[in-house]
């Protein structure tokens, strides 16, 4: 139960970011989630939007390096606390979040998060009967 | 005026007997190094075949590849118990090119960088100090035997440490000074930060200004920060190092030492002679050395002979001052570097695309490279890209001897050309 983010390699001087922004507005691909990082020499731009596939080849179509990757995305409620459970509980088994971003949808808090064993956290996700999204399941909720 | 009054005065004519007479000893000494028998033999040429200076032409040339291809020591024209020194320059495309010697030809060296130094002024009493980097490069040995052989005082501060060679000028009361051009200007702002003025606080009064292009109004700088003269010095390593053409008092062109070289200009493509007076590569023939004597030799440094006599009274002909290189060499901290280098590199790193933009600048006096290289395949893995960044710039610092600012760039962001791939994108300021 994963879903899939759009990750653009955008240089910090080039606009490539604003060009990002304006592809998707073109092609009225609505985002649901985004972050960038802030680097010295580049960015990585990660999205979580409806239809990943056409915004991939979208950018494709623009010259943009992208990729698609599945990343977990849990949804928590909407309480102090239930963060920090969701990541101890992960991070107990002994696996690495590569990194991990957080949003509200319709009420929810939805984690976001990569990390370096991805089927160990999925087993994990399972036993913990925590409540992890597709991408028809989170599309649902916005 | 002259240290050796008897060969720096020669005349034309005189000039002349004595190459044919040193071009037929080099020729026979040839003989005794496989590269070069082997090449006559492949070009039916025999060593009686060169009976005139123009017969100098009959000799294929040497490159700096003939130098890589019979590494290290193919071109040894003596026994190598006779050498008892040899440099190296930065290889270029990982083999580096190795320059022997004998004693005598050391010794013909410090006479010619001595040579150079007396006809600027310098004299027994001065005391000279040299910021080049010693070791390989042949710019601090090649300095330090000359000036000791002049007979002065010779201080082997070598490269850096801009406070500490200040304060060996104002302890030492050095009186000359050779330094790369750029680093000239390091020195005067660091004199300013010190409150040091160089006319008043230091007893300055010559610099030795080389291995890096520079203009004539960048020397007028030079001149007026620091309250000396500026003579410029043009050397390479396959020629032994610095020593090979100096400028004199006059300051127009750069005498070459015609009882150690024979030169040549021409033009880079056809190889044939450019007419008189027009830029071309300089081409050198050694006759005055052992070791390892080289024939035609293309140094792919662009410039072309002075016209007319110089009223220093030497007949040696003058070179304008080196407009570049006929290939795309960069000089960055007096190192020599070739974008070649650079790709070699990158190219071996899988995660690299095939487009790599070079961009020099400067900041200060500091000479800044950074390589923009495009990834092949986008990564979403912030840590790979830093561990990639990482082994990149230590294995381009490796090879060029410089920390290069490297930027993974996605696939297609740098600018394409058509035709000839522009990699090389120079915007250093002239700063002094």
């Amino acid at each position: 139960m994963t879903v899939q983010q759009i990750s653009v390699f955008v240089e910090n001087k080039s606009g490539t970011l604003v060009r990002v922004l304006e592809l998707f507005k073109e092609a009225r691909i609505q985002l649901i989630a985004s972050t960038i990082s802030d680097t010295v020499e580049y960015g990585i731009y990660r999205i979580i939007c409806a239809e990943p596939e056409r915004a991939l080849e979208v950018l494709k179509a623009a010259g943009i390096s992208a990729n698609v990757s599945e990343v977990f995305a849990i949804t928590l409620d909407n309480v102090p606390g239930r963060a920090a459970d969701a990541v101890s509980r992960i991070s107990q088994e002994g696996i690495a979040i590569s990194y991990l971003y957080s949003f509200m949808l319709s009420g929810k808090g939805i984690l976001v998060f990569r990390t370096d064993d991805p089927e160990k956290t999925a087993r994990v996700i399972a036993g913990q009967k925590m409540n992890a999204l597709d991408g028809e399941a989170l599309l649902s909720l916005v | 005026m002259y240290l050796h009054p008897e060969l720096e005065t020669l005349s034309r004519s005189e000039i002349e007997v004595l190459q044919l007479e040193r071009l037929k000893k080099t020729v026979a000494q040839c003989m005794n190094s496989p590269f070069y028998r082997k090449r006559f033999a492949d070009h039916h040429i025999k060593p009686e075949d060169i009976r005139s200076l123009d017969d100098l032409k009959k000799i294929p040339f040497t490159t700096k590849q003939d130098l890589r291809d019979n590494y290290p020591f193919g071109l040894a024209a003596v026994p190598m118990e006779q050498v008892v020194r040899l440099h190296s320059s930065s290889g270029t495309t990982g083999t580096p090119t190795v320059i022997l010697h004998t004693q005598k030809d050391l010794d013909e060296w410090a006479n010619a960088v001595a040579r150079c130094l007396y006809m600027v002024g310098l004299r027994p009493g001065d005391i000279f100090q040299n910021s080049s980097g010693y070791g390989m490069f042949t710019g601090g040995l090649g300095f330090q035997y000359g000036a000791e052989r002049l007979g002065m005082l010779t201080v082997p501060a070598a490269a850096g440490n801009t406070k500490r060679q200040i304060k060996f000028i104002t302890d030492f009361g050095t009186t000359a000074l050779h330094a790369i051009p750029s680093y000239a200007g390091r020195l005067y702002e660091v004199m300013e930060e010190m409150g040091i003025d160089p006319k008043r606080d230091t007893k300055l009064h010559t610099l030795i200004i080389g291995a890096e292009p520079h203009s004539e109004e960048q020397r007028r700088r030079i001149e007026d920060m620091l309250g000396v003269k500026a003579y410029n010095s043009f050397g390479m390593s396959e020629m032994c190092g610095p020593g090979v053409a100096f400028e004199c008092k006059e300051q127009n062109g750069l005498h070459i030492w015609e009882d150690y070289y024979i030169v040549e200009i021409v033009d880079p493509q056809t190889l044939e002679p450019v007419p008189e007076g027009e830029v071309g590569e300089l081409v050198l023939t050694t006759i005055n050395r052992e070791a390892m004597p080289l024939l035609r030799y293309r140094t792919r440094d662009l410039t072309r002979i002075l016209p007319g006599d110089c009223p220093c009274g030497r007949h040696h002909i003058r070179l304008d001052r080196m407009k570049g290189r006929s290939d795309d060499m960069m000089i960055l901290k007096g190192v020599n570097i070739f974008p070649i280098q650079i790709e070699t590199i990158l190219m071996q790193f899988a995660e690299l695309g095939n487009d790599y933009l070079i961009t020099l600048t400067n900041e200060e006096a500091n000479d800044l490279m950074t390589v923009e290289v495009e990834l092949k395949e986008f990564c979403d893995d912030y840590p790979r890209l830093q561990a990639l960044t990482k082994e990149i710039t230590r294995q381009l610092k490796d090879e060029i001897l410089i920390t290069p600012v490297v930027r993974l760039v996605p696939k297609g962001s740098l600018p394409k050309q058509e035709g000839k791939a522009v990699r090389v994108n120079d915007l250093r300021k002239t700063l002094i």
